[in-house]
C-alpha cells in the first residue's frame, strides 16, 4: 500500500493527539479510591500536629535523656556522620535562646536560660520548602504532613535554603557505612538527596504513633490532629500558653511549645 | 563557519591546549566529586550552596548583558553597535553554558535532572530558571549564528531572525529577573528577602558584562584584525560607568534599610560581611577588596579624562568585573546562610576539588567563548577585508576591466 505524506501526517497527528489526550482521560475518569487497601488500624488525620510540654521533659526527665532522638534516628535509619558540616539529623534539641532567639533577652529568667528545646521539622501549613521544589520531591500529604520522595530529589538543595527552621539535611557522601544498625522496615538513603523528619506517616499507616511519641516516657510530646477539636493536643493547645518558632514567617508551623 | 576554529596561530593553538587542560583537570575533579559525593567541597548543612551557585548567579548576569548592545543597536539605531552585537550574543552564550555546567556539578543527583522537566513545577523559581536560561542559549545562538552567516554571505539575515533579536531583549530582563526571584522569596534568609534584589542583579550585571565586552574588545585588536572602534568602546563604557554608579548606590540602600531600622536579622548578615559576626569573618577581607575596587573603578569612570584613556579604562573596567564577581559570586550566596536558622555560624570554605570544578566550568566557557569569537572574527576579517577590496576595486582607474561587478565584489 502506497501512502501518501499528507495522509501519514494526519494519522501521526491523530495519534499524538490521542496519547496527548490519554493523561487527560486519567483524569477525568479516574477515581479517588487507592489503588491500595489502608490498613484499617491506620491512624487517620486532617491535619497532623504536636505539641511539645519542654517543661515536662527538663522536670520529669533523666537528665540528658535523649530517647525521641535515638528512637526517630534508629527507626529511620538516620547515619552518625560525625561531622557537623555534614551531619543528618530529623529531631535534635538545641538552646533556648538558639530555638527562640527573638525572646532571648539579657534578664531571663534561669529556669530557661541556655535550656534544650527538641526541634524537628514543623510539617508547616504554608511550607516554603514544597513551593520550592522543582521536582516535586516534598510535597504536602493530604494529612498535612510534609514528606520527601527520595526517588525523585535531585539534590538541589532549594528545600534548604528555603526552609526557614534548619529542619533539612542533605546525605553528602553514602550514609549507609555510617549506620549502626539498619533496620529493614525503612528504606536507607542514597547519597546526593535530601532527608528530614517525616511524623512517621510509615508508622501512622499500620496505626502507631511516632517513634519519638512513643519512646517518650514523660509524656512531653503530644501528638494529634489539629483539625480534630476534642483530639489531645487541640485540648493542650486551648488550656495552656503555647510559642511556635517563627510565626511572623507565616509558614504556619504545626509544632507548639509549652513552656 | 567551523572550519575557522582550524585555523590559527601558534599562540591560538597554545591558549587552546592550555584551557582544554584546565577543563580536564576540572572533569577529573568532577569525576571525584560524583563518586564520593558532595562530601568533597565546602559545603555544609548550614550553606548549602556555595561557589558553584554563587557562579551560577554571577554568570546569569553575565549573560543578560547581551542586552546593552542589543538593544541599543536594535531599538536606538546606535550604529556602532551593529558591529558587536554578535560578540554580545556569544559572550551570553558562553556564559549560559557556563551557567548550566554549574547548576549539573552543583546537584547531588545529576542522573535525575530530568526530573525538573518530567515532573514540571510552576510554583518553584528554579523550574522557571530553567526554562529562562534554556531560552535565552537557544535565542542568542539563534541570533548569532544567523547574523555573522548573513554577514559573511553579504546579505540580509533572514527574517524571521528580527522577531527573535526582539525576544531576546526582555528575554535578557528575564533571566535575571528570575535568577534574583530564586534568592528574593526565600523567608527567613534576611539577606535575600529584599525587593530590590531583581533590580541590584541588573545593575551589576549591565556594569559587568560590558565591563568584560570592553576588556574583549581591546584584546581582540591586540590579537586580530577585528576593531570595535573607539566610538563603540566610549558608548559601552558609560553604560558600564552608570551600571556600577546604580548597583553601588543600591548596595548602599541595603545598608541603610538594615543599619538604620536595626533590625537584628537586617543587619546581622552585612554584619559578617564586613567586619564578622560572633567572631568569624572569613569573607571581610573580600569584602573590603569589593568596596575598595568599586571606589577605584567609580573614580575612574566618572571622570571623562581616565574614562576615555585606554589604559585607565582598561584598570576600571577589571575593577568593576573582580569588584562585582566578590559581591555577588561570593559574598551575596554565602551571606544569605550566615546565620543559619539558629543564628549560629557555621562558615564556608571552598575546597580544592571544588575549586578546580569551578576553573574547569570557568575554562570550558573560556573555551566555547574563543571557538566562538574565532568565528566571528575570521567572518569580519573577511567581509571587511572584502569590502575594502571593493572600494579599492572602485577607485581603480577605469582602463582595467573591474568596474562590471565592482560593486559586488562584496559578495563573495
Amino acid at each position: 500500500m502506497k501512502m501518501h505524506r499528507r495522509n501519514f501526517l494526519r494519522i501521526g497527528g491523530a495519534c499524538a493527539l490521542g496519547l496527548g489526550f490519554l493523561p487527560a482521560v486519567k483524569v477525568l475518569a479516574g477515581s479517588d479510591l487507592s489503588k491500595v487497601m489502608a490498613d484499617p488500624k491506620a491512624l487517620t488525620g486532617k491535619k497532623w500536629g504536636m505539641v511539645i510540654d519542654m517543661k515536662k521533659c527538663w522536670e520529669q526527665g533523666r537528665k540528658n535523656c535523649d530517647d525521641c532522638i535515638t528512637a526517630c534516628h534508629k527507626v529511620h535509619n538516620v547515619p552518625d556522620i560525625g561531622n557537623i558540616k555534614e551531619e543528618i539529623k530529623w529531631i535534635w534539641t538545641e538552646p533556648f535562646e538558639n530555638t527562640f532567639p527573638e525572646f532571648k533577652h539579657a534578664y531571663m529568667a534561669e529556669a530557661i536560660k541556655g535550656k534544650p528545646f527538641t526541634v524537628m521539622c514543623n510539617h508547616c501549613d504554608n511550607a516554603p520548602c514544597t513551593r520550592v521544589c522543582p521536582t516535586k520531591a516534598t510535597y504536602k500529604r493530604k494529612d498535612g504532613i510534609v514528606v520527601m520522595d527520595y526517588h525523585r530529589c535531585i539534590g538541589c538543595r532549594y528545600c534548604m535554603a528555603g526552609c526557614p527552621f534548619g529542619a533539612r539535611s542533605f546525605n553528602f557522601r553514602d550514609p549507609r557505612p555510617f549506620i549502626a544498625e539498619i533496620n529493614k522496615e525503612y528504606p536507607t538513603r542514597e547519597k546526593g538527596v535530601v532527608e528530614k523528619c517525616n511524623f512517621c506517616e510509615e508508622r501512622l499507616a499500620f496505626g502507631q504513633l511516632p517513634a519519638c511519641v512513643e519512646a517518650c516516657q514523660e509524656k512531653a510530646l503530644i501528638f494529634g490532629d489539629l483539625a480534630d477539636p476534642n483530639s489531645e493536643v487541640r485540648k493542650v493547645l486551648s488550656s495552656n500558653y503555647s510559642i511556635r518558632r517563627k510565626p511572623e514567617l507565616g509558614t504556619e508551623p504545626k509544632i507548639y511549645y509549652l513552656v | 563557519m567551523l572550519e575557522k576554529t582550524l585555523n590559527g596561530s601558534k599562540w591560538y593553538w597554545r591558549w587552546i591546549i592550555l584551557l582544554l587542560a584546565l577543563m580536564g583537570v576540572g572533569f577529573a575533579s568532577y569525576m571525584l566529586q560524583l563518586n564520593q559525593g558532595l562530601a568533597v567541597t565546602g559545603l555544609s548543612r548550614d550553606v548549602s550552596w556555595g561557589l558553584y551557585i554563587a557562579q551560577l548567579t554571577f554568570l546569569v548576569g553575565v549573560a543578560a548583558s547581551a542586552v546593552m548592545v542589543v538593544l541599543p543597536y536594535y531599538l536606538h539605531n546606535v550604529k556602532v553597535f551593529g558591529r558587536l552585537t554578535v560578540f554580545g550574543e556569544f559572550l551570553a552564550v558562553a556564559a549560559v553554558i557556563m551557567c548550566g555546567l554549574f547548576v549539573i556539578v552543583d546537584i547531588g543527583k545529576p542522573a535525575r535532572l530530568l526530573n525538573i522537566m518530567l515532573y514540571p513545577s510552576p510554583n518553584s523559581i528554579l523550574f522557571w530558571d530553567m526554562v529562562v536560561l534554556n531560552g535565552y542559549l537557544l535565542l542568542n545562538i539563534l541570533i548569532g549564528w544567523n547574523v555573522l552567516d548573513a554577514e559573511r554571505k553579504s546579505v540580509a539575515p533572514p527574517g524571521w531572525v528580527k522577531p527573535l533579536i526582539y525576544l531576546s531583549i526582555p528575554w535578557a530582563i528575564s533571566i535575571h529577573t528570575v535568577t534574583a526571584f530564586l534568592y528574593s522569596g526565600l523567608p527567613g534568609k534576611h539577606y535575600w528577602l529584599t525587593a530590590i534584589m531583581a533590580a541590584r542583579f541588573l545593575a551589576s550585571a549591565f556594569a559587568a558584562g560590558p565591563a568584560l565586552l570592553i576588556l574583549l574588545c581591546f584584546l581582540l585588536r591586540r590579537v586580530s584584525k577585528f576593531d570595535a572602534g573607539d566610538e563603540a568602546i566610549r558608548r559601552l563604557s558609560v553604560i558600564v560607568t552608570y551600571a556600577m554608579a546604580v548597583t553601588v548606590f543600591f548596595v548602599g540602600l541595603e545598608f541603610f534599610t538594615a543599619f538604620y531600622s536595626q533590625v537584628p536579622g537586617h543587619m546581622h548578615a552585612l554584619e559578617y560581611l564586613f567586619v564578622g559576626y560572633q567572631g568569624k569573618g572569613n569573607l571581610v577581607p573580600f569584602m573590603w577588596t569589593f568596596a575598595f575596587l568599586a571606589v577605584v573603578a567609580l573614580v575612574l569612570l566618572l571622570n571623562p579624562k581616565t574614562r576615555e584613556k585606554e589604559n585607565t579604562l582598561k584598570i576600571a573596567c577589571a575593577a568593576v568585573f573582580i569588584s562585582l564577581w566578590i559581591e555577588k559570586g561570593l559574598g551575596l550566596v554565602i551571606a544569605g546562610y550566615i546565620p543559619n536558622a539558629f543564628e549560629q555560624v557555621v562558615e564556608y570554605v571552598p575546597t580544592a576539588p571544588e575549586l578546580m570544578i569551578t576553573i574547569g566550568i570557568w575554562a570550558t566557557g573560556a573555551f566555547v567563548l574563543t571557538l566562538l569569537y574565532k568565528i566571528a572574527v575570521s567572518v569580519k576579517e573577511e567581509s571587511e577585508l572584502s569590502i575594502y577590496s571593493a572600494r579599492y576595486a572602485r577607485v581603480k582607474p577605469v582602463g582595467i576591466t573591474v568596474s562590471q561587478d565592482s560593486g559586488k565584489t562584496g559578495g563573495m
